[in-house]
């Protein structure tokens, strides 16, 4: 069992399962919405140049997002 | 445009799934656009026959994510698809345009649609790049669970058009069959009571399924477009009870929606272990490199702006002898008298003025839309979005105001890739800082006025840098002081949809292009040519029989009124003269350069030379004998140059792209405030300390 680490936090080229989002905030309802659900896989693909945003593949879409979002998704280590 | 009876298809899907592309290929040039009455927000309709003959009629709904509206674009999708729009009829059949190689989160979106009812035909559209994926999609599938036709496509070749057009003229297309999930017991329960509430004040109609109250109690859209003020306290109110009663039934309601998408997708959909590398990915690695990316970043944009500055000075420099010609002719041909010269210096004056713009922002929405088109524009953003972020804006917004280095009309104007309407509105707000072209001329005209030629070009040259720095520092404060203090609301996070590469569609670009130089020149072009016309005859009228230009143009109404505002600029240390000059200019900054030109009185062979002016600037005096244009009073002028706000066209587009009078002048009134204020500290303080 490992304790949920937060997608910011995970390093470039890593995968993960999305554990939980807080809910009720607006801005993280849309990235549910955009597939960023529990239990859904995440591969972060890089950071961009300037450090952020980090881009993220979910569902097979490319996402981007910042620091400010992703500290507050919790993920687990994917299983091998 | 057509007959009332043809059928109207809205054309629906999420951004990047090829949709407008698909609404290009099918309606060709018969489509109009126009704006949504109240938001900013393109519609987009057109048509095109079946081929049995018969009449389509076409919308292309803007681009969303979800029916629980975000941003103005995605209220308009709801509240078309739900017919809660009196100028906009509720569509009789909806095109799903889905990103096949994207499948799953698109279906996000589509089963949402799907439950509307609306009789559908889905085009599976890219369908090349998924198979590129090995991807393997059970089209068959896909279309027995849905409940209705799917089309295997690819919008941009034009494969699997004629089987959707075939489809899309159906007298019997199916409504879809699908539904994901049943609402949880207690959360219909809640929407049933605040449907009958909304019922009763006509927000709704008695005979509406849950959807529409639930789409309107999920509405996130900080503008609220499309739900009046009287009905928003009612909704707002079934919310907080909603959320009380079961907190966190939206992210419920997703985590349900992906649960049936995923089984769906687990039926239809085989992905391989190993998916071979695609193309974005290579490219990317290139395009996103911490190093190559940057740099790439700024090869294009220097590029670009070579392009702008350079390349169009040769199309420029034919308007403008184009225009010339045209006036010589019209003064051979007509006697002289009031009429020859408002055709000659008021309208073709006026009108060469606007045209003379063109050729820039034709280049500079030609690029914009090739990145576009083609994906690199989500990855500008995505480079730039940290630098961006410092004053509170994000990446979307750095090429609308780069752009307005060149023209801020384009530039704003190229502000509707900004999805959150907060950040766009800043952004229009701070782009006429970014300073333009038509303040050059002004700018060498004063910096050669206030250094001795013996002065180096280099220092010449520093000063100018210096000027365009002072007008960025100043947009990326007001951007911050606008992101802090004047604008309520929380920020929309920033969230970024990276699209797979695309071979660019030259045509819909094209036709891009051309629809922004029109919206350009009708709106901007009709406002600058009623102004040029005034203020031609502000400066002609009334007139008197002085053979000397200087002292009619004293004479005139312009004149008056330089004399009128002198109590005003005189502490910013500017005299009536140059009070015409700043009347001038509001038709377009570089227009004090002609105006001082007369009101001096200088002729030059060479319109382009400063040089005489620049001397006559030297040598006015004072009534006590000291020079007007002191470096005190080229600095003021200078910084208030900087940050005035003069443009009419800007205004207008101003207008017209914030839907309100009220932030035209606000930011009228912001940017000229500054500018006087920063004038009259520099004159005042410069003068108290002996300059």
């Amino acid at each position: 069992m490992h304790l949920p680490s937060t997608l910011a936090l995970l390093p470039v080229g890593s995968s993960a399962v999305i554990h939980s989002l807080p809910t009720g905030r607006a801005g993280l309802t849309r990235l549910r919405e955009l597939g960023l659900t529990p239990g859904a896989k995440v591969e972060v693909v890089r950071r961009a140049p300037l450090g952020e945003p980090i881009q993220i593949t979910v569902r097979g879409s490319q996402l981007a997002m910042r620091n400010h979002e992703a500290e507050h998704i919790l993920v687990t280590p994917a299983e091998a | 445009m057509s007959a009332p009876d043809s059928p109207l298809l809205a054309i629906v899907g999420n951004p990047n799934s090829g949709k407008t592309t698909l609404f290009n290929l099918l309606t060709g040039l018969r489509q109009k656009v126009a704006n949504y009455p109240g938001v900013t927000v393109e519609k987009k309709i057109g048509e095109c026959w079946s081929q049995h003959g018969k009449k389509l009629r076409l919308i292309d709904l803007p681009g969303a994510y979800s029916l629980n509206a975000r941003s103005p674009d995605e209220a308009v999708l709801r509240d078309v698809l739900l017919g809660r729009r009196s100028d906009t009829p509720k569509p009789d059949k909806v095109v799903l345009v889905l990103d096949a190689a994207n499948l799953e989160r698109n279906l996000y979106l589509a089963t949402q649609i799907l439950e509307l009812g609306l009789p559908t035909v889905i085009a599976l559209n890219m369908i090349d790049i998924a198979e590129g994926k090995n991807w393997r999609i059970d089209v068959k599938k896909l279309s027995d669970e849905l409940g209705v036709p799917v089309i295997p496509m690819q919008a941009t070749s034009g494969q699997g058009l004629l089987e959707l057009k075939s489809a899309m003229s159906r007298e019997d297309l199916p409504q879809p069959r699908w539904h994901s999930a049943p609402l949880p017991e207690e959360i219909r329960a809640s929407v049933l009571a605040t449907r009958a509430e909304l019922v009763l004040t006509g927000a709704v109609q008695e005979k509406s399924s849950l959807l529409e109250p639930l789409y309107l109690l999920s509405d996130h859209d900080p503008l609220h477009a499309g739900i009046k003020d009287t009905q928003l306290g009612q909704i707002s109110r079934g919310r907080a009870a909603l959320e009380k009663a079961h907190p966190g039934w939206e992210d419920q309601l997703v985590n349900d929606r992906y649960s049936a998408i995923e089984k769906l997708c687990r039926e239809v959909l085989v992905r391989p272990d190993q998916e071979p590398v695609t193309i974005t990915q290579k490219l990317d690695r290139w395009l996103l490199h911490p190093i190559f990316g940057g740099a790439f970043v700024l090869a294009f944009l220097v590029f670009l702006f070579y392009l702008i500055f350079k390349v169009a000075e040769g199309p420029m420099g034919w308007i403008e002898a184009a225009f010339a010609a045209l006036g010589s002719w019209v003064t051979g041909v007509m006697p002289p008298g009031d009429l020859r010269d408002l055709i000659v210096d008021g309208a073709i004056n006026g009108v060469s003025g606007v045209v003379v713009f063109l050729p820039q922002i034709l280049i500079l929405f030609f690029f914009i839309g090739i990145m576009e088109d083609t994906g690199y524009m989500a990855r500008l953003a995505f480079i730039m979005d940290r630098l961006m972020s410092v004053v509170g804006l994000n990446g979307k917004a750095f090429l609308p105001f780069l752009s307005s280095y060149a023209c801020a009309v384009p530039g704003i104007m190229a502000t509707r890739t900004i999805d959150s309407p907060k950040d766009r509105l800043i952004t229009i707000l701070i782009a006429p800082l970014a300073s333009c072209s038509a303040r050059l001329p002004v700018y060498l005209l004063l910096i050669s006025a206030l250094m001795p030629d013996s002065v180096s070009l280099w220092a010449k040259a520093g000063i100018m840098v210096g000027l365009y720095a002072l007008g960025t520092l100043g947009a990326f404060g007001f951007a911050w002081v606008l992101n802090k203090g004047v604008m309520r609301g929380a920020n929309a996070p920033m969230i970024l949809e990276m699209p797979s590469y695309k071979m660019p569609s030259i045509k819909g670009i094209l036709l891009l292009v051309w629809q922004r130089a029109k919206a350009f020149l009708l709106r901007a072009g009709t406002v600058i040519f009623g102004i040029s016309i005034l203020i031609w005859a502000a400066s002609t009228y009334p007139k008197s029989d002085s053979p000397d230009a200087s002292v009619r143009l004293e004479q005139s109404i312009a004149g008056h009124a330089g004399h009128l505002i002198e109590p005003v600029i005189a502490p910013l240390g500017y005299d009536w003269k140059i009070g015409i000059g700043l009347i001038g200019s509001f038709a377009a900054r570089e227009v004090f350069v002609n105006t001082m030109a007369v009101v001096y009185a200088v002729q030059s062979e060479d319109e382009e030379d400063m040089t005489p002016l620049r001397d006559r600037l030297r040598q006015e005096t004072r009534a006590n004998g000291k020079p007007v244009y002191s470096p005190l009073v080229c600095i003021s002028l200078l910084v208030f140059y900087v940050f005035a706000m003069q443009c009419v066209s800007t205004m207008a587009i101003v207008k017209r792209e914030t839907g309100s009078w009220g932030w035209m002048w606000f930011q009228l009134a912001a940017m000229t405030g500054t500018a006087y204020v920063l004038a009259l500290m520099i004159f005042q303080i410069g003068t108290a300390m002996g300059y």
